[in-house]
Protein backbone atom coordinates (compact mmCIF):
# COMPACT_ATOMS: atom_id res chain seq x y z
CA UNK A 1 0.00 0.00 0.00
CA UNK A 2 3.04 2.64 0.70
CA UNK A 3 3.46 2.85 -3.43
CA UNK A 4 0.34 4.17 -3.77
CA UNK A 5 -0.51 7.76 -3.53
CA UNK A 6 -2.57 9.12 -0.81
CA UNK A 7 -5.66 10.89 -2.47
CA UNK A 8 -7.74 11.67 0.82
CA UNK A 9 -6.99 12.55 4.02
CA UNK A 10 -9.47 12.68 7.14
CA UNK A 11 -8.95 13.36 10.54
CA UNK A 12 -10.39 14.02 13.54
CA UNK A 13 -13.63 14.57 12.04
CA UNK A 14 -16.59 15.37 14.80
CA UNK A 15 -20.06 15.97 13.20
CA UNK A 16 -22.68 17.62 15.89
CA UNK A 17 -26.07 18.51 15.34
CA UNK A 18 -27.51 21.30 16.24
CA UNK A 19 -31.32 21.53 15.26
CA UNK A 20 -32.33 20.16 18.74
CA UNK A 21 -32.09 22.01 22.38
CA UNK A 22 -29.29 19.42 23.23
CA UNK A 23 -26.41 19.36 20.36
CA UNK A 24 -26.27 16.03 19.59
CA UNK A 25 -22.73 14.58 18.09
CA UNK A 26 -23.05 11.65 15.17
CA UNK A 27 -19.40 11.32 14.39
CA UNK A 28 -16.56 11.54 16.78
CA UNK A 29 -12.56 11.98 15.83
CA UNK A 30 -13.33 10.22 11.84
CA UNK A 31 -10.22 9.23 10.53
CA UNK A 32 -9.69 8.04 6.90
CA UNK A 33 -6.62 7.86 5.00
CA UNK A 34 -7.57 6.82 0.75
CA UNK A 35 -5.13 5.91 -1.42
CA UNK A 36 -5.50 5.99 -4.93
CA UNK A 37 -7.36 2.87 -6.67
CA UNK A 38 -8.18 1.10 -3.60
CA UNK A 39 -11.83 -0.11 -1.92
CA UNK A 40 -12.59 0.87 1.46
CA UNK A 41 -15.44 -0.64 3.59
CA UNK A 42 -17.12 1.23 5.52
CA UNK A 43 -19.51 -0.79 7.94
CA UNK A 44 -21.78 -0.98 10.80
CA UNK A 45 -24.96 -0.77 12.19
CA UNK A 46 -28.11 2.16 11.19
CA UNK A 47 -27.19 4.94 12.81
CA UNK A 48 -23.47 4.80 13.74
CA UNK A 49 -22.33 7.32 11.71
CA UNK A 50 -21.36 5.80 8.20
CA UNK A 51 -23.51 7.93 6.19
CA UNK A 52 -22.79 10.90 7.92
CA UNK A 53 -19.39 10.84 7.52
CA UNK A 54 -19.35 9.96 3.93
CA UNK A 55 -22.05 12.87 2.93
CA UNK A 56 -19.22 15.21 4.80
CA UNK A 57 -16.55 14.03 2.35
CA UNK A 58 -18.60 14.52 -0.42
CA UNK A 59 -19.05 18.02 0.64
CA UNK A 60 -23.21 17.50 1.00
CA UNK A 61 -23.83 18.07 4.72
CA UNK A 62 -26.21 21.31 5.61
CA UNK A 63 -24.29 24.53 6.54
CA UNK A 64 -26.73 25.11 9.06
CA UNK A 65 -28.10 23.63 12.41
CA UNK A 66 -24.08 21.89 12.19
CA UNK A 67 -21.09 21.88 13.52
CA UNK A 68 -18.00 19.76 11.97
CA UNK A 69 -14.80 19.94 12.94
CA UNK A 70 -11.18 18.46 11.69
CA UNK A 71 -10.33 18.51 7.85
CA UNK A 72 -10.57 16.35 5.13
CA UNK A 73 -7.97 16.83 2.90
CA UNK A 74 -8.41 16.35 -0.82
CA UNK A 75 -5.05 17.46 -2.84
CA UNK A 76 -4.24 20.63 -0.39
CA UNK A 77 -7.74 21.69 -0.31
CA UNK A 78 -9.85 21.66 3.20
CA UNK A 79 -12.96 19.73 1.48
CA UNK A 80 -14.68 20.65 4.48
CA UNK A 81 -13.99 24.32 5.24
CA UNK A 82 -13.35 25.62 1.85
CA UNK A 83 -15.46 28.23 -0.28
CA UNK A 84 -18.43 26.75 -2.21
CA UNK A 85 -17.70 27.46 -5.37
CA UNK A 86 -14.12 25.78 -4.77
CA UNK A 87 -15.98 22.87 -3.59
CA UNK A 88 -18.26 22.78 -6.96
CA UNK A 89 -15.49 22.27 -9.55
CA UNK A 90 -14.27 18.74 -6.85
CA UNK A 91 -18.15 17.71 -6.89
CA UNK A 92 -18.91 16.00 -9.59
CA UNK A 93 -15.34 16.12 -11.29
CA UNK A 94 -13.55 13.77 -8.83
CA UNK A 95 -15.85 12.98 -6.13
CA UNK A 96 -19.10 10.93 -7.39
CA UNK A 97 -22.09 9.33 -5.30
CA UNK A 98 -24.47 6.60 -5.64
CA UNK A 99 -27.85 6.81 -2.87
CA UNK A 100 -28.95 3.70 -1.54
CA UNK A 101 -32.74 3.86 -3.14
CA UNK A 102 -32.22 3.88 -6.87
CA UNK A 103 -35.85 5.51 -7.09
CA UNK A 104 -35.56 8.51 -5.48
CA UNK A 105 -31.97 9.62 -6.99
CA UNK A 106 -33.10 10.10 -10.20
CA UNK A 107 -34.95 13.02 -11.38
CA UNK A 108 -38.41 11.28 -12.56
CA UNK A 109 -38.91 14.13 -15.16
CA UNK A 110 -35.86 13.67 -17.28
CA UNK A 111 -34.76 10.96 -19.76
CA UNK A 112 -31.96 8.79 -18.74
CA UNK A 113 -29.68 10.29 -21.40
CA UNK A 114 -30.14 13.91 -19.89
CA UNK A 115 -29.36 12.74 -16.50
CA UNK A 116 -26.26 10.85 -17.39
CA UNK A 117 -25.20 13.93 -19.70
CA UNK A 118 -25.42 16.71 -17.16
CA UNK A 119 -22.36 16.71 -15.32
CA UNK A 120 -20.74 16.54 -18.77
CA UNK A 121 -22.74 20.04 -19.70
CA UNK A 122 -21.51 21.37 -15.90
CA UNK A 123 -18.13 20.52 -16.22
CA UNK A 124 -16.76 20.01 -19.75
CA UNK A 125 -17.50 21.87 -22.96
CA UNK A 126 -17.59 18.81 -25.55
CA UNK A 127 -19.70 18.68 -28.34
CA UNK A 128 -23.09 16.64 -28.33
CA UNK A 129 -21.62 14.10 -30.54
CA UNK A 130 -18.98 13.79 -28.21
CA UNK A 131 -20.86 13.72 -24.82
CA UNK A 132 -23.46 11.27 -26.64
CA UNK A 133 -20.30 8.98 -27.26
CA UNK A 134 -19.43 9.09 -23.97
CA UNK A 135 -22.77 8.82 -22.25
CA UNK A 136 -23.25 5.46 -24.15
CA UNK A 137 -19.43 4.39 -22.79
CA UNK A 138 -20.47 4.84 -19.83
CA UNK A 139 -23.84 3.45 -20.19
CA UNK A 140 -21.78 0.20 -21.84
CA UNK A 141 -19.47 0.26 -18.82
CA UNK A 142 -22.26 -0.50 -16.41
CA UNK A 143 -23.54 -3.49 -18.57
CA UNK A 144 -26.79 -2.52 -19.51
CA UNK A 145 -28.42 -4.19 -22.24
CA UNK A 146 -29.46 -1.92 -24.47
CA UNK A 147 -28.03 1.72 -23.24
CA UNK A 148 -29.23 2.96 -26.60
CA UNK A 149 -32.87 2.12 -25.36
CA UNK A 150 -32.24 3.16 -21.74
CA UNK A 151 -31.36 6.69 -22.62
CA UNK A 152 -34.36 7.10 -24.18
CA UNK A 153 -36.20 5.49 -21.32
CA UNK A 154 -37.65 7.56 -17.78
CA UNK A 155 -36.34 6.65 -14.55
CA UNK A 156 -40.14 4.79 -13.35
CA UNK A 157 -39.66 2.69 -16.48
CA UNK A 158 -36.48 1.09 -15.13
CA UNK A 159 -35.76 -1.44 -12.51
CA UNK A 160 -33.78 -1.05 -9.18
CA UNK A 161 -30.87 -2.52 -10.74
CA UNK A 162 -30.81 -1.15 -14.05
CA UNK A 163 -31.66 2.34 -12.14
CA UNK A 164 -28.53 1.65 -9.59
CA UNK A 165 -26.54 0.80 -12.96
CA UNK A 166 -27.30 4.19 -14.08
CA UNK A 167 -26.36 6.28 -11.33
CA UNK A 168 -22.97 4.37 -11.04
CA UNK A 169 -22.76 5.80 -15.02
CA UNK A 170 -23.58 9.22 -13.99
CA UNK A 171 -21.43 9.28 -10.76
CA UNK A 172 -18.38 7.48 -13.28
CA UNK A 173 -18.80 9.46 -16.00
CA UNK A 174 -16.04 12.43 -15.18
CA UNK A 175 -14.02 9.76 -14.15
CA UNK A 176 -13.78 10.36 -10.45
CA UNK A 177 -10.66 9.89 -8.33
CA UNK A 178 -13.35 8.65 -5.41
CA UNK A 179 -16.74 7.32 -5.91
CA UNK A 180 -18.75 6.89 -2.79
CA UNK A 181 -20.96 4.22 -2.92
CA UNK A 182 -23.76 4.54 0.03
CA UNK A 183 -25.33 1.29 0.95
CA UNK A 184 -25.80 1.29 -3.03
CA UNK A 185 -26.84 -2.66 -2.44
CA UNK A 186 -29.57 -2.94 0.24
CA UNK A 187 -32.55 -1.75 -1.89
CA UNK A 188 -31.68 -4.43 -4.20
CA UNK A 189 -32.44 -8.48 -4.63
CA UNK A 190 -29.67 -10.65 -3.83
CA UNK A 191 -28.73 -11.67 -7.52
CA UNK A 192 -28.85 -7.58 -8.29
CA UNK A 193 -26.47 -7.12 -5.75
CA UNK A 194 -23.95 -9.34 -7.06
CA UNK A 195 -24.23 -8.07 -10.05
CA UNK A 196 -23.30 -4.08 -9.02
CA UNK A 197 -20.91 -5.20 -7.11
CA UNK A 198 -18.61 -6.53 -9.86
CA UNK A 199 -19.94 -3.91 -12.07
CA UNK A 200 -17.72 -1.74 -8.89
CA UNK A 201 -14.70 -3.88 -9.02
CA UNK A 202 -14.24 -3.90 -12.54
CA UNK A 203 -14.95 0.32 -12.68
CA UNK A 204 -11.98 0.08 -10.09
CA UNK A 205 -9.89 -1.96 -11.74
CA UNK A 206 -10.60 -0.29 -15.30
CA UNK A 207 -10.55 3.87 -14.09
CA UNK A 208 -8.22 2.94 -10.98
CA UNK A 209 -11.49 4.93 -8.75
CA UNK A 210 -11.30 4.43 -5.42
CA UNK A 211 -14.17 3.69 -4.20
CA UNK A 212 -15.66 4.39 -0.30
CA UNK A 213 -18.08 1.26 0.14
CA UNK A 214 -20.38 2.19 3.17
CA UNK A 215 -22.88 -1.18 3.65
CA UNK A 216 -23.62 -3.31 6.66
CA UNK A 217 -23.70 -6.16 4.28
CA UNK A 218 -20.27 -7.47 5.79
CA UNK A 219 -20.64 -10.61 2.94
CA UNK A 220 -20.40 -8.26 0.40
CA UNK A 221 -17.42 -5.91 2.24
CA UNK A 222 -15.43 -9.03 2.81
CA UNK A 223 -15.93 -9.88 -1.21
CA UNK A 224 -15.04 -5.90 -2.29
CA UNK A 225 -12.91 -4.18 0.48
CA UNK A 226 -9.21 -4.33 0.67
CA UNK A 227 -9.66 -2.34 3.75
CA UNK A 228 -12.51 -1.58 6.65
CA UNK A 229 -13.25 0.63 9.14
CA UNK A 230 -15.93 -1.14 11.51
CA UNK A 231 -18.22 2.32 13.21
CA UNK A 232 -20.43 1.93 16.15
CA UNK A 233 -22.47 5.08 17.47
CA UNK A 234 -19.98 7.67 15.90
CA UNK A 235 -16.98 6.02 16.77
CA UNK A 236 -14.72 4.07 14.57
CA UNK A 237 -13.90 0.66 16.72
CA UNK A 238 -11.82 -0.97 14.52
CA UNK A 239 -9.99 -0.75 11.15
CA UNK A 240 -7.67 -2.49 9.57
CA UNK A 241 -7.04 -5.23 6.19
CA UNK A 242 -9.91 -7.40 5.46
CA UNK A 243 -8.56 -10.18 5.73
CA UNK A 244 -7.54 -9.67 9.40
CA UNK A 245 -10.52 -8.37 10.83
CA UNK A 246 -12.48 -11.16 9.48
CA UNK A 247 -10.21 -13.79 10.43
CA UNK A 248 -9.40 -12.12 13.35
CA UNK A 249 -11.43 -9.69 14.85
CA UNK A 250 -10.37 -7.91 18.36
CA UNK A 251 -13.33 -5.77 19.28
CA UNK A 252 -16.65 -7.83 20.65
CA UNK A 253 -18.69 -5.80 18.41
CA UNK A 254 -17.22 -6.75 15.16
CA UNK A 255 -17.22 -10.56 16.57
CA UNK A 256 -20.83 -9.91 16.65
CA UNK A 257 -21.16 -8.43 13.34
CA UNK A 258 -19.46 -11.12 11.45
CA UNK A 259 -21.00 -13.65 13.37
CA UNK A 260 -24.50 -12.14 11.76
CA UNK A 261 -22.96 -12.72 8.24
CA UNK A 262 -25.11 -15.21 6.56
CA UNK A 263 -23.15 -17.09 4.43
CA UNK A 264 -23.56 -16.85 0.57
CA UNK A 265 -21.50 -16.97 -2.16
CA UNK A 266 -21.67 -15.47 -5.76
CA UNK A 267 -17.79 -15.67 -7.49
CA UNK B 1 -59.74 -16.57 -16.54
CA UNK B 2 -60.75 -14.42 -19.27
CA UNK B 3 -62.20 -11.93 -17.20
CA UNK B 4 -59.81 -10.83 -15.01
CA UNK B 5 -57.17 -10.28 -18.07
CA UNK B 6 -60.02 -8.00 -19.77
CA UNK B 7 -59.73 -5.81 -17.00
CA UNK B 8 -56.21 -5.94 -16.77
CA UNK B 9 -55.46 -4.96 -19.86
CA UNK B 10 -58.22 -2.09 -19.49
CA UNK B 11 -56.75 -0.43 -16.08
CA UNK B 12 -53.45 -0.24 -17.95
CA UNK B 13 -54.61 1.10 -20.89
CA UNK B 14 -56.18 3.82 -19.02
CA UNK B 15 -53.12 4.28 -16.93
CA UNK B 16 -51.10 4.89 -20.23
CA UNK B 17 -52.97 8.31 -21.69
CA UNK B 18 -54.88 9.30 -18.54
CA UNK B 19 -55.72 12.75 -19.70
CA UNK B 20 -56.88 11.39 -23.13
CA UNK B 21 -59.66 9.19 -20.92
CA UNK B 22 -60.06 11.75 -18.15
CA UNK B 23 -63.82 13.55 -18.72
CA UNK B 24 -63.27 16.07 -16.83
CA UNK B 25 -60.45 16.96 -18.64
CA UNK B 26 -61.79 16.58 -21.80
CA UNK B 27 -64.68 18.58 -21.31
CA UNK B 28 -62.83 21.18 -19.61
CA UNK B 29 -60.64 21.65 -22.59
CA UNK B 30 -64.03 21.81 -24.84
CA UNK B 31 -65.56 24.67 -22.81
CA UNK B 32 -62.27 26.30 -22.63
CA UNK B 33 -61.52 25.82 -26.33
CA UNK B 34 -65.14 27.12 -27.15
CA UNK B 35 -64.60 30.51 -25.09
CA UNK B 36 -61.34 31.05 -27.03
CA UNK B 37 -63.26 30.89 -30.01
CA UNK B 38 -65.83 32.69 -28.66
CA UNK B 39 -63.68 35.49 -27.49
CA UNK B 40 -61.33 35.31 -30.78
CA UNK B 41 -64.41 36.01 -33.07
CA UNK B 42 -65.25 39.07 -30.86
CA UNK B 43 -61.96 40.31 -31.50
CA UNK B 44 -61.62 39.88 -35.15
CA UNK B 45 -65.24 40.47 -36.50
CA UNK B 46 -67.15 41.39 -33.99
CA UNK B 47 -70.91 41.93 -35.01
CA UNK B 48 -71.31 44.87 -33.70
CA UNK B 49 -69.11 48.65 -32.17
CA UNK B 50 -69.91 47.12 -28.25
CA UNK B 51 -69.84 50.52 -27.37
CA UNK B 52 -72.15 52.31 -30.40
CA UNK B 53 -75.39 53.66 -28.70
CA UNK B 54 -78.13 52.67 -30.60
CA UNK B 55 -81.61 54.61 -28.98
CA UNK B 56 -83.80 52.62 -31.36
CA UNK B 57 -82.10 49.26 -30.10
CA UNK B 58 -82.96 50.18 -26.45
CA UNK B 59 -83.53 46.74 -24.62
CA UNK B 60 -84.68 44.82 -28.33
CA UNK B 61 -85.26 41.29 -26.92
CA UNK B 62 -83.28 38.53 -28.87
CA UNK B 63 -83.84 38.53 -32.68
CA UNK B 64 -81.44 37.29 -35.77
CA UNK B 65 -79.72 41.20 -35.91
CA UNK B 66 -78.97 41.04 -32.30
CA UNK B 67 -78.94 37.16 -30.86
CA UNK B 68 -78.60 38.17 -27.40
CA UNK B 69 -80.91 41.48 -27.59
CA UNK B 70 -79.67 45.05 -26.90
CA UNK B 71 -78.84 46.78 -23.56
CA UNK B 72 -80.49 49.62 -22.14
CA UNK B 73 -78.25 52.10 -24.31
CA UNK B 74 -79.06 50.25 -27.56
CA UNK B 75 -75.70 48.24 -27.58
CA UNK B 76 -75.30 44.73 -28.95
CA UNK B 77 -75.07 42.34 -25.75
CA UNK B 78 -73.47 39.94 -27.88
CA UNK B 79 -70.75 41.97 -28.64
CA UNK B 80 -69.88 43.11 -25.40
CA UNK B 81 -70.39 39.77 -23.53
CA UNK B 82 -67.85 38.89 -26.50
CA UNK B 83 -65.53 42.26 -25.85
CA UNK B 84 -66.56 41.55 -22.15
CA UNK B 85 -64.74 37.89 -21.92
CA UNK B 86 -61.51 38.74 -23.55
CA UNK B 87 -61.56 41.84 -20.96
CA UNK B 88 -61.71 39.22 -17.91
CA UNK B 89 -59.74 36.92 -19.75
CA UNK B 90 -57.23 39.16 -20.21
CA UNK B 91 -56.97 40.42 -16.62
CA UNK B 92 -57.39 36.77 -15.64
CA UNK B 93 -54.40 35.75 -17.56
CA UNK B 94 -52.43 38.76 -16.11
CA UNK B 95 -53.04 38.03 -12.78
CA UNK B 96 -52.02 34.32 -12.90
CA UNK B 97 -48.88 35.29 -14.43
CA UNK B 98 -47.53 38.00 -12.29
CA UNK B 99 -48.99 35.88 -9.31
CA UNK B 100 -46.85 32.44 -10.75
CA UNK B 101 -44.28 34.22 -11.55
CA UNK B 102 -43.13 35.81 -8.38
CA UNK B 103 -45.05 33.01 -6.34
CA UNK B 104 -42.39 30.31 -7.92
CA UNK B 105 -39.66 33.09 -7.38
CA UNK B 106 -40.33 33.20 -3.70
CA UNK B 107 -41.50 29.81 -3.14
CA UNK B 108 -38.30 28.60 -4.66
CA UNK B 109 -36.24 30.98 -2.68
CA UNK B 110 -37.94 30.03 0.91
CA UNK B 111 -38.42 26.67 0.18
CA UNK B 112 -34.56 25.48 -0.97
CA UNK B 113 -33.09 27.94 1.08
CA UNK B 114 -34.78 28.64 4.40
CA UNK B 115 -33.12 29.92 7.40
CA UNK B 116 -33.29 33.79 7.56
CA UNK B 117 -34.63 34.52 3.65
CA UNK B 118 -37.72 32.04 4.65
CA UNK B 119 -38.49 33.14 7.86
CA UNK B 120 -38.37 37.30 6.12
CA UNK B 121 -40.28 36.02 2.88
CA UNK B 122 -42.82 33.83 4.96
CA UNK B 123 -43.81 36.31 7.43
CA UNK B 124 -44.42 38.83 4.53
CA UNK B 125 -46.27 36.45 2.75
CA UNK B 126 -47.98 35.86 5.98
CA UNK B 127 -49.54 39.03 5.98
CA UNK B 128 -50.30 39.57 3.05
CA UNK B 129 -52.18 35.98 3.06
CA UNK B 130 -53.87 37.35 6.38
CA UNK B 131 -56.49 39.79 4.45
CA UNK B 132 -58.92 38.75 1.94
CA UNK B 133 -57.62 39.05 -1.64
CA UNK B 134 -60.51 41.50 -3.20
CA UNK B 135 -59.80 43.30 0.06
CA UNK B 136 -56.32 43.61 -0.58
CA UNK B 137 -57.27 44.33 -3.93
CA UNK B 138 -59.38 47.04 -3.10
CA UNK B 139 -55.92 48.53 -1.47
CA UNK B 140 -54.00 48.21 -4.18
CA UNK B 141 -56.89 49.86 -5.98
CA UNK B 142 -56.98 52.71 -3.91
CA UNK B 143 -53.14 53.61 -4.22
CA UNK B 144 -52.83 52.74 -7.73
CA UNK B 145 -56.53 54.25 -9.32
CA UNK B 146 -59.06 52.37 -10.92
CA UNK B 147 -58.83 50.55 -14.92
CA UNK B 148 -57.45 47.49 -16.29
CA UNK B 149 -54.08 47.41 -15.45
CA UNK B 150 -54.15 48.66 -12.09
CA UNK B 151 -56.79 46.12 -11.37
CA UNK B 152 -54.23 42.96 -12.61
CA UNK B 153 -51.53 44.45 -10.62
CA UNK B 154 -53.24 44.31 -7.46
CA UNK B 155 -54.77 41.15 -7.90
CA UNK B 156 -51.45 39.52 -8.90
CA UNK B 157 -49.99 41.25 -6.31
CA UNK B 158 -52.74 39.63 -3.73
CA UNK B 159 -52.42 36.54 -5.75
CA UNK B 160 -48.54 35.93 -4.83
CA UNK B 161 -49.04 34.47 -1.57
CA UNK B 162 -51.19 31.06 -2.18
CA UNK B 163 -48.85 30.47 -5.09
CA UNK B 164 -45.36 30.94 -3.07
CA UNK B 165 -46.81 28.63 -0.19
CA UNK B 166 -47.74 25.90 -2.74
CA UNK B 167 -44.85 26.03 -4.53
CA UNK B 168 -42.37 26.42 -1.60
CA UNK B 169 -44.26 23.11 0.29
CA UNK B 170 -42.86 21.44 -2.98
CA UNK B 171 -39.49 22.91 -3.05
CA UNK B 172 -39.62 21.57 0.92
CA UNK B 173 -40.02 17.98 -0.03
CA UNK B 174 -37.99 18.15 -3.29
CA UNK B 175 -35.34 19.40 -1.98
CA UNK B 176 -33.98 16.33 0.58
CA UNK B 177 -34.45 14.24 -2.30
CA UNK B 178 -31.22 12.71 -3.75
CA UNK B 179 -31.91 13.04 -6.87
CA UNK B 180 -31.21 17.31 -5.92
CA UNK B 181 -27.79 15.86 -3.66
CA UNK B 182 -26.73 14.21 -6.91
CA UNK B 183 -27.63 17.04 -8.49
CA UNK B 184 -25.29 19.08 -6.23
CA UNK B 185 -22.71 16.52 -6.54
CA UNK B 186 -22.39 17.28 -9.73
CA UNK B 187 -21.66 20.54 -9.02
CA UNK B 188 -24.74 22.35 -10.54
CA UNK B 189 -25.55 25.50 -9.53
CA UNK B 190 -28.14 26.75 -7.20
CA UNK B 191 -30.07 28.45 -9.83
CA UNK B 192 -29.52 25.46 -11.75
CA UNK B 193 -30.81 23.29 -9.21
CA UNK B 194 -34.14 25.02 -8.58
CA UNK B 195 -34.91 25.64 -12.04
CA UNK B 196 -34.13 23.13 -13.92
CA UNK B 197 -34.37 20.22 -11.52
CA UNK B 198 -36.54 21.03 -9.03
CA UNK B 199 -39.32 23.27 -10.47
CA UNK B 200 -40.18 20.63 -13.70
CA UNK B 201 -41.40 18.00 -10.93
CA UNK B 202 -43.89 20.73 -9.63
CA UNK B 203 -45.57 20.49 -12.50
CA UNK B 204 -48.73 18.53 -11.50
CA UNK B 205 -49.61 20.52 -8.65
CA UNK B 206 -48.12 23.74 -10.05
CA UNK B 207 -50.68 23.45 -13.23
CA UNK B 208 -54.06 22.69 -11.28
CA UNK B 209 -53.16 25.55 -8.90
CA UNK B 210 -52.51 27.84 -11.80
CA UNK B 211 -55.99 26.85 -13.57
CA UNK B 212 -57.70 27.13 -9.74
CA UNK B 213 -55.62 30.71 -8.97
CA UNK B 214 -57.17 31.90 -13.40
CA UNK B 215 -60.85 30.76 -11.75
CA UNK B 216 -60.10 33.18 -8.53
CA UNK B 217 -58.95 35.62 -10.79
CA UNK B 218 -62.07 35.08 -13.16
CA UNK B 219 -64.21 36.04 -10.18
CA UNK B 220 -62.04 38.35 -8.67
CA UNK B 221 -62.16 40.73 -11.64
CA UNK B 222 -65.41 40.31 -12.34
CA UNK B 223 -66.51 41.39 -8.67
CA UNK B 224 -64.05 44.37 -8.89
CA UNK B 225 -65.63 45.30 -11.89
CA UNK B 226 -69.35 44.99 -10.25
CA UNK B 227 -68.03 47.16 -7.81
CA UNK B 228 -67.07 49.39 -10.22
CA UNK B 229 -63.64 49.48 -9.83
CA UNK B 230 -62.46 47.19 -12.52
CA UNK B 231 -62.50 47.71 -16.23
CA UNK B 232 -64.14 51.95 -16.79
CA UNK B 233 -67.26 52.80 -18.85
CA UNK B 234 -67.41 52.46 -21.63
CA UNK B 235 -65.28 49.38 -22.26
CA UNK B 236 -67.70 46.25 -21.69
CA UNK B 237 -66.67 43.83 -18.47
CA UNK B 238 -68.27 40.86 -17.51
CA UNK B 239 -68.70 42.02 -13.61
CA UNK B 240 -69.85 45.41 -14.82
CA UNK B 241 -72.35 43.78 -16.97
CA UNK B 242 -73.92 42.31 -14.03
CA UNK B 243 -73.85 45.07 -12.02
CA UNK B 244 -75.93 47.16 -14.32
CA UNK B 245 -78.22 44.45 -15.75
CA UNK B 246 -79.28 44.03 -12.00
CA UNK B 247 -81.29 47.43 -12.34
CA UNK B 248 -83.21 45.89 -15.34
CA UNK B 249 -83.73 41.95 -14.18
CA UNK B 250 -87.32 42.32 -14.70
CA UNK B 251 -87.54 44.13 -17.40
CA UNK B 252 -84.45 42.33 -20.12
CA UNK B 253 -83.35 39.15 -17.94
CA UNK B 254 -81.37 38.21 -21.02
CA UNK B 255 -79.26 41.47 -20.08
CA UNK B 256 -77.89 39.48 -17.04
CA UNK B 257 -78.27 36.22 -18.06
CA UNK B 258 -75.88 35.98 -21.07
CA UNK B 259 -72.64 37.83 -19.64
CA UNK B 260 -73.90 35.44 -16.33
CA UNK B 261 -73.28 32.48 -18.15
CA UNK B 262 -69.69 33.54 -19.69
CA UNK B 263 -68.57 34.02 -16.31
CA UNK B 264 -70.11 30.59 -15.69
CA UNK B 265 -68.53 28.69 -18.84
CA UNK B 266 -64.70 30.37 -17.99
CA UNK B 267 -64.92 29.10 -14.66
CA UNK B 268 -66.71 26.19 -15.18
CA UNK B 269 -63.86 25.19 -18.15
CA UNK B 270 -60.96 25.59 -15.96
CA UNK B 271 -62.40 23.73 -12.97
CA UNK B 272 -62.90 20.74 -15.01
CA UNK B 273 -59.70 20.90 -16.45
CA UNK B 274 -57.90 21.29 -13.02
CA UNK B 275 -59.78 18.70 -11.14
CA UNK B 276 -58.31 16.56 -14.16
CA UNK B 277 -54.89 17.36 -14.06
CA UNK B 278 -55.19 17.16 -10.39
CA UNK B 279 -56.50 13.80 -10.48
CA UNK B 280 -54.04 12.70 -13.30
Amino acid sequence: MEDKKLILKVTDLNIEFHDHLIPETVVFDFDLDLYEGEIVGLVGESGSGKSMSAMAIAGLLDRKHMNKRGSIDYDGIDLLNCKRDKLRTIQGNDIGIIFQEPLTSLNPVYRIYDQVEEPLRIHTSLTKEERYEKVLKALKDVELDDPELVMKQYPHELSGGMRQRVMIATAMIMEPKILIADEPTTALDVTIQAQIVKVLKKLNKEHGTAIIFISHDLSLVEKLCERVLVMKSGYIVESGLTKDIFNNPKEEYTKKLISAIPRIDFD
Amino acid sequence: MKINNYIFVKDISLKKNSLKNNRNFIAGSIIVVFMMIFMLVGMIASPYDPTAIDSSAKFQGMSLAHWFGCDNFGRDILSRVMEGTYATFKVAFGTVIIGTLFGIIVGALTGYYGGLIDEILMRINDSIFAFPSILLALLFISLLGAGTYQVTLALGIAFIPSFARIVRAEFLKAKNMDYVKVAKLMGASDFRIIFIHILPNTYTVLLSSIMIGFNNAVLAEASMSFLGIGVQPPDPSLGRMLSEAQIYLAKAPNYALFPGVAIILLILGFSLMADGIGRD
